[in-house]
């Protein structure tokens, strides 16, 4: 049994106005426990709509996402705190999360979740700290206002206020977008870390396709709310046709591979996904 | 080319509220930029490259040293409005600058506040959309724009005022692939047919590729100044200063530290791929 | 979701109404809104439905938005209509209970619920064909006068100009943040009165934060653009009266004076 399962997701934006929009289109899809899986597609082609599909916060309009083999929309007539029972399993980061920063002191806010689970004082400390320490956050931060922060370190804070939930699938929406790039470095290879060590399947929406490429065991292509391909990030960036089709473009290091097997080292393997990869294969023909 | 932006021995700092401790931002810059040029500057969050922006067009003023815009001292009140329609300051956020609802009624807000005649404001506001690709979209609303729409549309706002220096504090840092892209040509050709002065503060190297000359800032001091290419060839340095390089140039730096012999400094996708093919095709052994 | 609020949006065009000049608009929806209130029956409102409807026809803005504007303010119309069923004495109609429900206060609670709907109609005409900068202009110059008496006439028209511009921003924002906290389990469906409101803070926070970083930023961005208060400000559009105008005012006095006469007409019948 897949962790997560799609099946004939179809979502349709305000449904009964005058100008419906069809968000997403009967989309099938099985992610196993501990992947990581990278989410890539063109502004407005239902990334985020995907991702709020993944915890409950938009219903399909046909179709279902079952996790664990579980309908997640399935009793929730009865009981809607069900909903929220999902939001606890897959964690869900949002662009820009310092701007939902609310509580009085860093500690308060990160521990805003494990505290909405129900949990005891004692296991909101352990999940808070847990979660600073994933982060990178100085402990000494934790007293002070959330708003007196800079901006790299309101955003671990809002990061760690998802983790200290401790959710099985973690689901970030352009978590490094508006960082400077050795921000941005460093919080992927902590996010990753998570990853490894607790295995958790994490789910990455990001424009910038290095990153994907780098990190994702498996890539998911969305276009205009259809699923173009899902397959392993190698597959999919050595397919630089359909991703320019979708209005995507591949890392600059395959590119740049698959220019040289093209012309002048035929016999390349091109299939890389990073500068080390890259390296490692031109100096077989040193 | 004549002396526009003089910046002299610029010192920037404030105090702390609780503390008292003094904070230095900026920390002796001395920088002369030259009018028609496309000067960038990188340095990462914290580097002090956004203070130094709001310094060129008086939005800040020195605590020690100076800044002249075409010989005037930032200093002088007097003259702040000449000095704030000669160099324009356009923000990263697109959304928090747009002041009107309507495309072109925020474009006219800037002449509107120079105290033009209004067919005059008519033909600015017009030749500004034009310039940034917008006129088709003059009457739309804004909240129905892309993010790559309203920064060009911010852009267009500051055109109109015909400043000759525009400064774009990281314009693209929070749009997609695709805006970014359009704001790049749209900055590209203001700075070529146009001949306005840009200033570009950013973090992506390769938005720097094709500017005149690069200055790289690093806790609030000038750590060097100098064209892409002698910029570009000092890995290390980049490194310290938290900069992102781009997969090519880390390529043929990683390949050289291999001992492959090439000649290694190059700018772009299709320098580093020639680069690599005559090198490959000249030494290469097929296995 | 909030961002699907018409109230207040304006539909570009150029319809004969849209290209009224926005002070003539004013001065025509302050004169529709007066004679709905002087309205005594159901020929004046009638009469005054009808000069909104040729308004509406001439405006190409289709009427599925009015209809839209309606379903926002509906509460409001049904529930004044409730209160004003209560308020009137006469003969009694039928008795719910301890509550009777009187001929009078039945009448009245229609005619209040008509009026409402009327007055919603003028105000959706009037947003739907002006763009939020003309309104705040034309505001601008109406109350320009008022400037004599030390009212800054210029920095209202100003903040108006403003709110209006922000008020998609942040019904967006808002969107945003209370999906943000519902993926952190905050609980927003269930519990007492007190509860729910409590379940408000993590939402009103960082909206009013986000409202003050925005104002902060766009402080600066309107002082880079050499913004300086009103004087000696000018203005892109200048505005004419032209003939259409002047027509637009002749037809919006004639259904003032044609309500007066079935209010008097009405009133001679009862005579």
């Amino acid at each position: 049994m897949s962790q997560i399962e799609i099946k004939d997701l179809t979502y349709v934006y305000s449904a009964g106005a005058s100008t419906p929009k069809r968000a997403l289109n009967c989309i099938n899809l099985s992610i196993e426990k501990g992947e990581f899986i990278g989410l890539i597609g063109p502004t407005g082609s239902g990334k985020s709509t995907f991702a709020k599909q993944l915890n409950a916060l938009l219903k399909p309009t046909s179709g279902a996402v079952l996790l664990d083999g579980v309908d997640i929309w399935q009793n929730s007539q009865v009981k809607p705190e069900l909903a929220r029972e999902v939001r606890f399993k897959v964690g869900l980061v949002f662009q820009y999360p310092e701007y939902q920063l609310f509580e009085d002191t860093v500690y308060n806010d990160i521990a805003f979740g494990p505290k909405n689970m129900g949990l005891c004082d004692a296991d909101v400390k352990e999940k808070v700290l847990a979660a600073c320490k994933f982060v990178n956050l100085d402990l000494n931060l934790l007293q002070k206002s959330p708003f007196d922060l800079s901006g790299g370190e309101k955003r671990k804070v809002a990061i760690a206020g998802v983790l200290s939930m401790d959710p099985e699938v973690l689901v970030l929406d352009e978590p490094t977008v508006g960082l400077d790039p050795c921000a941005r470095e460093s919080l992927l290879e902590q996010l990753y870390r998570y990853h490894k060590e607790k295995d958790k399947t994490i789910i990455l929406i990001s424009h910038r396709m290095e990153d994907i490429a780098k990190y994702s065991d498996r890539v998911i292509v969305l276009s205009d709310g259809n699923l173009v391909m899902f397959d392993s990030a190698g597959n999919v960036f050595g397919c630089d046709k359909v991703l320019n089709e979708a209005g995507l473009k591949v890392p600059q290091i395959c590119s740049i591979m698959a220019k040289l097997k093209a012309g002048a080292i035929p016999n390349l393997n091109d299939k890389v996904l990073t500068v080390d990869g890259a390296v490692t294969e031109l100096l077989k023909f040193v | 080319m004549e002396k526009f932006i003089d910046i002299v021995d610029l010192e920037f700092n404030y105090e702390e509220a609780d503390g008292g401790r003094k904070i230095n931002i900026l920390d002796g810059v001395n920088l002369e930029i030259k009018k028609g040029e496309f000067l960038t500057i990188l340095g990462h969050n914290g580097s002090g490259k956004s203070t130094l922006a709001k310094h060129l067009n008086a939005m800040l003023t020195p605590t020690a040293g100076d800044v002249f815009v075409r010989g005037i001292n930032t200093k002088d009140y007097s003259r702040i409005y000449d000095i704030r329609s000669t160099v324009g300051l356009v923000f990263q956020n697109p959304d928090n600058q747009i002041v009107a609802s309507i495309v072109e009624d925020d474009v006219a807000f800037g002449p509107e506040n120079l105290g033009i005649a209004p067919e005059a404001i008519r033909a600015r506001v017009d030749d500004a959309l034009r310039a940034v690709d917008m006129y088709d979209c003059r009457k739309e609303a804004i909240y129905n724009l892309s993010g790559g729409q309203k920064q060009r549309v911010a852009i267009a706002g500051i055109i109109a005022m015909r400043p000759s220096c525009l400064v774009l504090d990281e314009p693209t840092a929070m749009l997609d692939p695709v805006g970014r892209d359009e704001v790049m040509r749209v900055i590209k050709k203001l700075n070529k047919e146009c001949g306005i002065t840009i200033v570009l503060i950013t973090h992506y190297m390769d938005e720097a590729t094709d500017s005149d000359r690069i200055v790289v800032m690093n806790e609030g001091k000038i750590a060097r100044i100098g064209a892409p290419l002698s910029i570009f060839s000092d890995v290390d340095f980049l490194k310290k200063c938290q900069l992102s390089i781009p997969q090519s140039v880390e390529l043929l730096q990683k390949l050289k530290a291999h001992g492959v012999q090439i000649p290694s400094f190059v700018l772009n996708e299709d320098e580093c791929v020639d680069v690599l093919a005559r090198y490959f095709s000249a030494n290469a052994i097929s296995r | 979701m909030l961002s699907n609020i018409a109230l207040g949006r304006f539909f570009p065009g150029n319809s004969l109404v849209h290209r009224l000049d926005p002070r003539v608009k004013i001065v025509i929806v302050v004169v529709l809104l007066v004679t709905v209130f002087w309205a005594g029956n159901y020929l004046a409102l009638l009469t005054n439905l009808a000069a909104i409807f040729v308004f509406m026809a001439f405006a190409k803005v289709s009427f599925k938005n009015y209809f839209k504007n309606m379903k926002v303010i509906l509460f409001i119309v049904v529930f004044t209509s409730v209160l004003n069923i209560f308020y009137a004495k006469g003969p009694l109609l039928f008795k719910i209970g301890p509550v009777a429900i009187t001929k009078g206060g039945f009448d009245n609670s229609v005619f209040v619920a008509c009026r409402l709907v009327i007055l919603i109609l003028i105000s959706s005409l009037l947003t739907f064909t002006t763009s939020p900068t003309d309104l705040t202009d034309a505001l601008e110059r109406i109350l320009k006068p008022l400037s004599m008496f030390k009212i800054k006439t210029h920095e209202l028209a100003m903040m108006m100009a403003i709110a209006l511009r922000f008020i998609p921003t942040l019904l967006e924002e808002t969107d945003k943040i209370i999906d943000a906290q519902k993926a952190r389990g905050a609980d927003m469906e269930s519990g007492n009165a007190l509860k729910r409101i409590k379940a408000l803070v993590p939402i009103l926070v960082p909206l009013l934060v986000a409202s003050f970083r925005r104002a902060f930023d766009l402080a600066l961005a309107m002082e880079c653009r050499c913004y300086n208060g009103g004087d000696g400000r000018t203005k892109m559009k200048v505005l004419h009266i032209c003939s259409n105008d002047v027509l637009a005012i002749f037809a919006v006095v004639a259904v003032f004076l044609l309500v007066l006469w079935s209010n008097f007409w009405a009133l001679a019948v009862h005579l």
